[in-house]
């Protein structure tokens, strides 16, 4: 019988579920690592008590964070995230506590996930460590309970689509630019259920910070996942982190996709999402002048060191908008360390920005920043719907590192190229 | 599932109806109290939307509904609101996860056909849809065996406590 050929996402399900499986089937799978955060961990909790399970599968594969809202800001909250920890010491769990940092920047920086794993956490954004080469996918709380009783996971093998990114980025354009101008051509429904591949001179360019940036929002087309292959840039990220034997998975060259896109991005400029919607997406020319009354830095799409870095190099001898409140959480602990010893967190307090522990509050609208009726907000986060940062009469605006710190200078939404040199 | 009819009134929404407008954030991360959270359904965009509920009517939507976050909240206050069916003509992928997994009935169909306080009947067993004030018949989406499984179960909790783990094998 002649055999098609696989794709990443078909290849990686197989090898865990046991049989060689193909897009539509729909399988039971074994899965390497699991996550939930303090806003479904403590509905996982009372379903696994639920299901009558006592014993976790194996708790050194299970990681819970609080990043939601870290610190509390009430009491209800405090008393979720004491749930969260109680069961983790009992059970052995793996528990990363407030000011650790937001757990897709966390669980990649510890080495829990490598080349070919099946990973799945509750919480969309899981699909990040695409980057790193393996199936990631974002489920909901009783999943994970059912993941944490049996180990497994009930799975549709997604079709794949393919995404070539040609060309050279151009000065003051980045990986958040790119992917915000795939979620505009793509569409906020455009890969439903599907894996998307990213492929390409401009994916093999980026460093691996910027790669998890482009398959963290992969979500954002309503994808399952955005892997990416191996190559020497992941290699030597992953070497002192990951302690096992790595398995890349290639695609096969006659694997079959259910789309194919490709997109020079040679001439592309700073983009923006403007509200509400993350595929609303305009080149910075189009929306620039717009005054903005909050910037925000930070989240699981771009709170990592080099976006830090390029905040600073703009803010370095300049100060906020008087009229801006400029807010930056360090995506995890260790970059926020890192951020210190480089002088980036003195540059940027001096300029007149505010950091907050490590964590997802202002982007999830928790704490940590919440807009006031009418405002305008520029930030690095993944999403602007409505209501999303707390409070639903606020405007969202989608941008690069580089743009929402030129525009906290500015004081409105401005092109970042003319501050970089 | 089987033999079941449901009957309610429309409730029409559009496309991309994502997590957020479902139950916002602010809310979602401050109890596991449903009682407490499925006051605020479709408080954002919808502002009283709980007060016009009555047990089983139907949320109709168009593409992709639920995208956005993970939080399985969505699916439950719309279980606990009393609804009967989210019917749409596509779910985002962990909304339907969530749905199946907390026994929400959710039903992919041509949607475009429903309108705003349409009365609709629906056998789920025979998958059809019948807009009774104006006498049209809609077909539905059959599920996969094994995910009807779960669904006829009242979800992934009972189906677990039934069969002590998965029954079907990869």
């Amino acid at each position: 019988m002649l055999t098609m050929g696989k794709t990443i996402a078909e290849k990686i399900i197989s090898r865990h579920c046991g049989r060689e499986v193909e897009a539509g089937e729909l399988v039971i799978t074994r899965v390497d690592f699991a996550i939930a955060q303090d806003g479904t961990a403590p509905l996982a909790i009372q379903r696994f008590q639920e299901m009558g399970k006592e014993k976790i599968f194996a708790p050194d594969k299970v990681a819970f964070f609080i990043d939601h809202s870290a610190p509390p800001p009430s009491k209800d909250i405090a008393s979720l995230q004491k749930l969260m920890r109680d069961f983790a010491r009992e059970k052995g769990i793996n528990f990363y506590d407030i000011g650790s940092g937001v757990c897709h920047v966390v669980t990649v920086e510890e080495g829990w996930v490598s080349p070919g794993d099946l990973v799945v956490g509750a919480d969309s954004h899981t699909c990040t460590y695409g980057a790193l080469n393996a199936f990631a996918t974002g489920v909901g709380s009783t999943d994970l309970a059912a993941v944490m009783a049996s180990g497994c996971i009930w799975l549709r093998v997604p079709e794949s689509i393919k995404v070539y990114l040609k060309g050279k980025l151009s000065h003051g354009v980045y990986a958040k630019d790119v992917i915000l101008y795939l979620a505009g051509k793509i569409t906020s429904r455009g890969a439903t259920y599907k894996s998307i591949e990213f492929e390409g001179e401009v994916i093999e360019n980026l460093s691996m910070e910027s790669r998890f940036t482009i398959s963290n929002m992969a979500m954002e087309m309503g994808a399952k996942t955005g892997i990416m292959k191996v190559d020497k840039k992941t290699a030597n990220w992953i070497k002192g982190r990951v302690k096992k034997e790595i398995k890349p998975v290639n695609p096969d060259p006659d694997a079959v996709y259910s789309k194919v896109f490709e997109f020079d991005i040679s001439h592309l400029s700073p983009q923006i999402a403007r509200p509400h919607t993350v595929d609303n997406v305009c080149p910075v020319e189009e929306v620039e002048g717009i005054p903005i009354q909050q910037a925000f830095l930070g989240t699981c799409t771009n709170g990592r060191l080099e976006d830090l870095r390029i905040a600073a190099s703009i803010l370095s001898k300049r100060k906020v908008h008087p009229e801006v409140r400029f807010i930056i959480a360090p995506a995890s602990r260790r970059i926020y360390l890192e951020a210190l010893r480089e002088g980036i967190i003195s540059c940027l307090v001096d300029a007149g920005a505010a950091i907050v522990t490590p964590g997802c509050g202002c982007c999830v609208g928790t704490h940590n920043g919440i807009p006031a009726d009418g405002e305008n907000v520029i930030s690095t986060a993944n999403r602007n719907f409505k209501g999303r940062m707390g409070n639903p009469d606020a405007f969202i605006y989608l941008a690069s590192p580089a743009t929402v710190a030129a525009s906290a200078v500015e004081g409105k939404i401005t092109d970042p190229r003319r501050y970089l040199k | 599932m089987k033999g079941k009819i449901l009957r309610g009134k429309v409730h029409k929404f559009g496309d991309d109806i994502n997590t957020d407008y479902i139950i916002s954030g602010r809310y979602k991360f401050k109890t596991l109290n449903l009682d407490e959270l499925v006051r605020h359904i479709f408080e954002d965009i919808h502002p009283g939307f709980y007060n016009r509920i009555t047990p089983g009517d139907f949320i109709v939507a168009g593409e992709n509904f639920g995208c956005g976050s993970s939080r399985e909240q969505a699916p439950l206050v719309i279980k606990y609101a009393k609804i009967g069916a989210v019917l749409a003509r596509s779910f985002a992928r962990i909304f339907y996860r969530n749905a199946i997994n907390t026994g929400l009935p959710i039903i992919i169909t041509q949607t475009d056909k429903i309108k705003q306080g349409d009365i609709l009947q629906i056998d789920l067993g025979k998958g059809e849809i019948k807009i009774e004030n104006r006498g049209i018949s809609l077909s539905v989406e059959p599920f996969a065996p094994e995910i009807l499984k779960i669904i006829e179960s009242g979800g992934l909790v009972e189906y677990f406590k039934k069969y002590g783990g998965w029954s079907f094998s990869p």
